[in-house]
């Protein structure tokens, strides 16, 4: 159990990556980068967690109780949130591509002009 | 062989080597549950006393990294302006009236559209609920903005394209967006006004566990509600339209 | 709930779901069905985010992956068909 987490992770990043390379289609492009996104999630996630912590909210539980490390939880939550926006701006690009190339395939992109 | 399987085949060793770095770098990390940074366990004890709010994470990204957090905020707002930008030129062929009469979508069936109308203020109360009680509870204006935002969206699904256009105004939450980021950045520059460093918080602690406590941080969680609503709304309202209306060329 | 989410075999069988969730996403190459797998894989990791007791992630998780994701990718799935078809015709 000591490393299969942070296993799981380093999985889920290679694998978007491969999805990614072998893509012949900008919608499903976009969608493996996501799973490489959340794979960082995971990782983060993962080395905060205390073994027997609780969550790291004390509304009805006494101070001092252990818990697991709220820093990462922050850094997770705001870019889950932010990510969403910085994914529709791909799409946005890919739609583009696609009124000028007439094809959503990667590989038959022709250069995009404003 | 297709071109996706000789890439396929070139990539694999390349992912090999980079998986055996990554177990090369995990087994140097602490296993798993054996955490001991000393910033992360300092932040559980001192927080609630040193900023009165019982959900930690909240001042953490509010107040501790509240800089950071200003950052993610332009970085959102950027995003947002550029798909804005890219899917707004694409122009407009008939006029908006006619296209709405020829787009046939709404929902036929009767009970779907009275529970989806229903569900909509139900889910509206829950967002504004979410960011509200984001210091107390888990919640915050992140979370609670994406729900507002697809609180309104559901009036799309439940119902038809018509009733969402004449309600999805782009003039109208265009400003309210920029009144989230800039509103975060004003309430940094009043602290810098009277003399606090920037982001200070202004406005008394104030007792753990209620609603007004914590400083300045409701209203730096209300202007980040604001404008992550708003990015959604706006995202959600370009995408649809670029479904439901066609553009200019026709192509 | 929370007893039952320290337990160490529950972890580990959450994460290895976790891995398998995700290879299906990747490789599911229709983008409409690859959309419907997307949000599977949304609703395994927050119950990922809850066993490691991170409530305010899972719930961010939660609403982004169930209501920004599939508008958004959707209605570009629909626009890219909407041009095929249209350019077809003519």
């Amino acid at each position: 159990m000591g490393l299969l987490p942070y296993l799981c992770a380093g999985w889920i990043c290679l694998i978007g990556l491969y999805g990614a390379i072998t893509s012949r289609n900008l919608i499903h492009l976009a969608l493996c980068l996501t799973v490489m996104q959340s794979s960082t999630y995971l990782l983060l996630l993962s080395i905060g967690y205390v073994k027997g912590g609780a969550p790291p909210i004390f509304k009805g539980v006494k101070l001092g109780t252990k818990a697991v490390d709220p820093v990462v939880q922050s850094l997770t939550l705001t870019d889950i949130v932010v990510s969403v926006t910085v994914v529709a701006l791909i799409l946005a690009l890919a739609l583009d591509a696609h009124k000028d190339a007439d094809s959503i395939d990667p590989d038959e992109l022709v250069g995009l002009h404003g | 062989m297709s071109r996706e399987r000789v890439r396929g085949l070139i990539a694999l060793p390349v992912l090999g080597v980079m998986g055996a770095l990554f177990v090369w770098a995990f087994t140097g990390i602490h296993g798993f549950g054996d955490f001991h940074g000393a910033y992360g366990l300092l932040l559980d004890h001192i927080v609630v006393p040193l900023r009165h709010s019982p959900n930690v994470v909240n001042p953490i990204v509010f107040d501790v990294r509240g800089v950071d957090t200003m950052g993610e905020e332009f970085i959102l707002f950027a995003a947002v302006l550029g798909t804005v930008l890219l899917l707004r030129s694409h122009g407009r062929e008939e006029s908006e009236e006619r296209q709405l009469d020829r787009t046939v979508d709404a929902v036929e069936s009767d009970g779907l559209r009275v529970v989806g109308v229903l569900m909509v203020g139900f889910a509206l109360v829950v967002g504004l609920w979410l960011v509200a009680f984001g210091f107390q509870t888990p919640g915050g204006g992140f979370q609670g903005g994406v729900v507002v935002a697809g609180a309104l969206v559901l009036l799309y699904a439940a119902v038809s394209f018509r009733a969402w256009h004449r309600f999805a105004n782009e003039e109208a939450v265009d400003p309210l967006e920029g009144l989230g980021v800039g509103g975060y950045v004003v309430v940094g520059l009043a602290a810098l006004a009277s003399g606090l460093p920037f982001l200070q918080e202004l406005f008394s602690l104030g007792k753990t566990g209620t609603l007004f406590s914590v400083g300045s941080l409701p209203v730096l969680n209300l202007a980040t509600a604001i404008e992550v609503a708003a990015a959604n709304f706006t995202l959600c309202i370009e995408f649809l339209n670029q479904y439901a209306l066609r553009p200019r060329t026709g192509r | 709930m929370t007893l039952l989410a320290t337990q160490e075999p529950l972890q580990g069988l959450v994460f290895v779901l976790a891995a398998l969730a995700a290879t299906a996403v990747v490789l599911t190459r229709r983008p409409l069905r690859q959309i419907v797998v997307n949000g599977v894989y949304g609703l395994v990791l927050t119950i990922v985010f809850f066993v490691l007791q991170a409530p305010d992630v899972a719930l961010s998780m939660l609403v982004v992956s169930t209501i920004a994701y599939p508008v958004v990718v959707l209605a570009a799935i629909a626009r890219v068909r909407a041009r095929r078809r249209r350019r077809e015709r003519t």
